[in-house]
């Protein structure tokens, strides 16, 4: 593997690469995401927006609690959200534990939902800490099962640790299973990482290292996806794509719950990485909660008023 | 389709402009002899008719203020004097999106920076100065401080209320009366500040306010029963002003120009620099006296830092100042237009590289668009010159201390930004600068605890913070 012809795989190569980027200033990354929060999206655009986002939304579901009834009914809604209006988009994926996935899979399958894809999570999710040969097994597990898309954590402890070619090789490895069959997306837990130094740091690491998507977080810690992170997260895609030509999707998760937080995201995109960034292909939002409130707010749009929680479904 | 964002305008409805204003004197508005017309420099609309005062007008202002401090200001308490300043500071909040969409309609600027910086800045101002009132004994200013008397008060139009906020406060805080010039293009919002005093129940004659051109200004300079100048403005007209009041017992505080140096270091975090290099120079169209108007760039980051600056520029929103996206809103005026269009013809001639993104300026007011001009020295006159407007000249330098050398070479003095990760150097190069405010990895940050204001020709005194209290108290140094 070339990994672009940035690093050559040694930790020399990866310590000069990574050490080569510029610091984030933290007063200033939180400054630029509250200002780009006052923006004012209206009629047209929030239209717009509620239909882009809801073709973003990784349906989610990730408990202990799960059961095949619940992830059935989760894809039934993934293939069509609001089932009393056609127009409204397929979300962007199913995410669910490994068990889940040929459950997902079968029935999507069965309801004319080929088009969207299941992503697992993977490699010890959410906490990462198992062997390697346990991650690469959860994950072939996986991509069996049906899977096209692997969400992985990285391992936070060696990041930490500043063992950062383990963390580098781990997902060059599970990139390699990945293979052509699924999409790699990269989890940081950036509420781990926790200064916008180590998330920028994380996010060359990941794209060097051959990830598709970065993702913010496993939704299982907080803080998650904050506006500032996802900017930072934003600004090092931006910055790849003119070191290599290649762009890099980014996944915030956790912590986005409304229409009006989904709409500030794709602010947040449109002003940092660009338009190219305003599709489902390279960018997705991690949730569970907000396609009921993106489906709301698209009713109130068409009827002029508020529709009672019950017009959409629970799960 | 693209995410383009619909037009989000802030209604106009909530402001009530009269067809036409007088002055406020002793408590009370009165009618004006003569009048000129205001504008929306966003469509060149006339909003009202503004009174010019002449020197019967401006003679019963003093008239007025020297009453009022002798027979009741004087004589109130600084608590209660507190008391009045809490009470307008609350009055501006509560009234805080009228004055946002007032300032936008007669200033040009933006309404996301009248709404999230100037109003509630002026209101701040007068909650700092209103905690100053009952505890002058305690500033370190001696142990008895005594206000001067009549303070004439002479304010810009770049930040209209923000400026009269600035005066204000403390001169009422420290027990002086004043007679205050809001500036010819935009008087409205002073006015309505007019009706805040009488909302507040301000005794009379303790703020006077008059309108009027710079004939207007010449008279409260000049005037025998005025005890103190304190002017906001031009380092030329500044300079009329020290030698005006030289030979009088006036004292004197003056915020002119300036030419701030933003020194961008090769360790500076990079994305975050440039948006403090867009808060410097293109905050408020660059109609700020503080504006980072030079960028300073060590050579070994300059390329990267101007291609992203200008990726970062084309995202810059121009046009309506009432629409809540908009990010650069009109020049106030036409005659500040054509200055800025000049120098930047000069820079043209000189050699320097223009640059501006692809922007739809609309068709009527005044808009210039974001510019840069790199391959600039210190030579030129974009170097030298103080432009306010939204022109950025860019210059390079190899070593700190050619970079010191740099932003130190100009008659002016007023503001300065450091950009570096690096705490040693961000420190030292901050003792290296003669300027009055330096800002390090922010820019154009106000907070009225800090005081401001200039070295060299940008001025004299400092507003703001306990230093800003000694310009309005007897026997006192304002530097």
């Amino acid at each position: 593997m070339n990994f672009y012809g940035l690093v050559d795989g040694s930790e020399a190569s990866l310590k000069t690469y990574l050490n080569k980027l510029s610091g984030v200033d933290q007063v200033g990354a939180n400054a630029r995401a509250a200002m780009l929060a006052t923006r004012s999206i209206k009629t047209t655009s929030k239209r717009w927006a509620i239909d882009t986002a809801i073709s973003m939304v990784d349906l989610t579901t990730l408990e202990g609690s799960d059961t095949v009834g619940k992830v059935q009914a989760l894809c039934t809604k993934a293939v069509r959200p609001d089932p009393t209006d056609s127009s409204v988009p397929s979300v962007g994926a199913i995410c669910v534990y490994n068990d889940m996935v040929g459950v997902a899979r079968k029935h999507l399958d069965l309801i004319g939902g080929e088009h969207v894809p299941v992503a697992a999570v993977s490699t010890a999710f959410p906490s990462g800490r198992a062997s390697i040969e346990v991650k690469v097994l959860d994950t072939q597990d996986a991509i069996n099962a049906g899977a096209s898309e692997i969400d992985m954590v990285i391992d936070r402890g060696a990041f930490l640790e500043g063992r950062l070619i383990d963390v580098f090789n781990e997902i060059v490895t599970i990139r390699q299973v990945c293979g052509e069959k699924a999409h790699l997306k990269v989890i940081f837990e950036t509420g781990e990482l926790v200064t916008y130094d180590n998330v920028r740091k994380a996010s060359f690491l990941a794209m060097a290292a051959g990830a598709d998507f970065i993702k913010t977080s496993t939704g299982k810690v907080a803080p998650a996806a904050t506006a500032p992170v996802v900017l930072v997260m934003l600004e090092a895609v931006r910055d790849f794509y003119e070191m290599t030509q290649k762009r890099i999707g980014v996944k915030p998760a956790g912590g986005i719950r409304n229409t009006k937080d989904a709409i500030k995201q794709l602010v947040l995109v449109k002003e940092t990485a660009g338009e190219e960034w305003l599709n489902s292909k390279l960018f997705r939002i991690g949730a569970s909660a907000l396609l009921n409130d993106l489906l709301m707010q698209r009713m109130k749009m068409d009827n002029g008023y508020y529709a009672s929680p019950t017009y959409v479904s629970v799960d | 389709m693209s995410f383009e964002y619909a037009p989000a305008p802030e209604s106009r409805a909530i402001t009530n402009i009269k067809p036409k204003y007088g002055h406020f004197i002793g408590g009370k508005f009165v009618a004006g002899s003569k009048h000129f017309p205001t504008i929306n420099p966003a469509t060149e609309e006339i909003l009202s008719q503004i009174a010019l005062a002449g020197k019967s007008e401006v003679d019963a202002a003093v008239k007025a203020a020297r009453k009022a401090f002798n027979s009741t200001w004087s004589k109130t308490s600084g608590k209660e004097r507190g008391k009045y300043l809490f009470r307008i500071a609350r009055i501006l909040q509560e009234r805080a999106r009228e004055f946002a969409v007032l300032e936008t309609l007669d200033n040009g600027k933006p309404i996301r920076e009248s709404r999230d910086t100037d109003i509630p800045l002026a209101a701040a101002h007068f909650f700092y100065h209103a905690g100053w009132a009952d505890k002058l004994e305690y500033a370190g200013l001696g142990s008895s401080p005594k206000p001067l008397g009549v303070a004439g008060q002479i304010i810009p139009w770049n930040f209209p209320l923000l400026m009269l906020a600035w005066k204000v406060a403390p001169a009422l805080a420290t027990g002086n009366t004043v007679v205050l010039k809001p500036a010819e293009s935009t008087s409205l919002t002073a006015l309505l500040f007019a009706e805040v005093c009488q909302q507040a129940e301000l005794p009379a004659g303790v703020v006077n306010i008059v309108t009027g051109d710079g004939s207007t200004g010449a008279l409260i300079v000049n005037h025998p029963g005025i005890d103190k100048i304190a002017f906001t403005g031009s380092t030329e007209v500044g300079k009329i002003i020290a030698r005006s009041v030289a030979p009088t017992k006036k004292s004197v505080t003056l915020e002119l120009g300036g030419k701030g140096a933003n020194i961008v270091f090769e360790d500076a975090a990079i994305d975050e620099t440039v948006e403090g290099i867009i808060d410097g120079i293109f905050f408020n169209q660059g109609h700020v006296c503080c504006a980072g108007s030079r960028l300073l760039l060590q050579e070994n980051v300059a390329e990267e830092v101007l291609h992203k600056l200008k990726n970062r520029m084309e995202k810059i929103r121009v046009g309506d100042p009432l629409d809540k996206n908009t990010d650069v809103g009109a020049i106030n005026s036409k005659e500040q237009l054509a200055k800025i269009v000049e120098l930047a013809k000069v820079g043209d001639s000189e050699g320097g590289q223009r640059w501006s993104p692809a922007c739809d300026l609309p068709k009527k007011g005044y808009w210039f668009a974001p510019t840069i001009f790199t391959g600039v020295t210190s030579a030129h006159r974009i170097a030298r010159e103080e432009i306010f407007g939204p022109v950025l000249s860019v210059l390079t330098f190899r070593t700190p201390q050619e970079a010191i050398e740099k932003a130190n070479n100009t008659p002016f003095g007023l503001s300065a930004g450091i950009w570096g990760e690096k705490g040693s150097k961000t420190l030292w190069a901050a003792q290296q600068l003669r300027a009055g405010v330096i800002w390090t990895n922010s820019f154009n940050k106000f907070d009225p605890t800090s005081p401001f204001g200039g070295y060299k020709e940008s001025g004299w005194g400092r507003e703001g913070g306990r230093h800003g209290l000694a310009a309005y108290l007897k026997g006192v140094s304002n530097e």
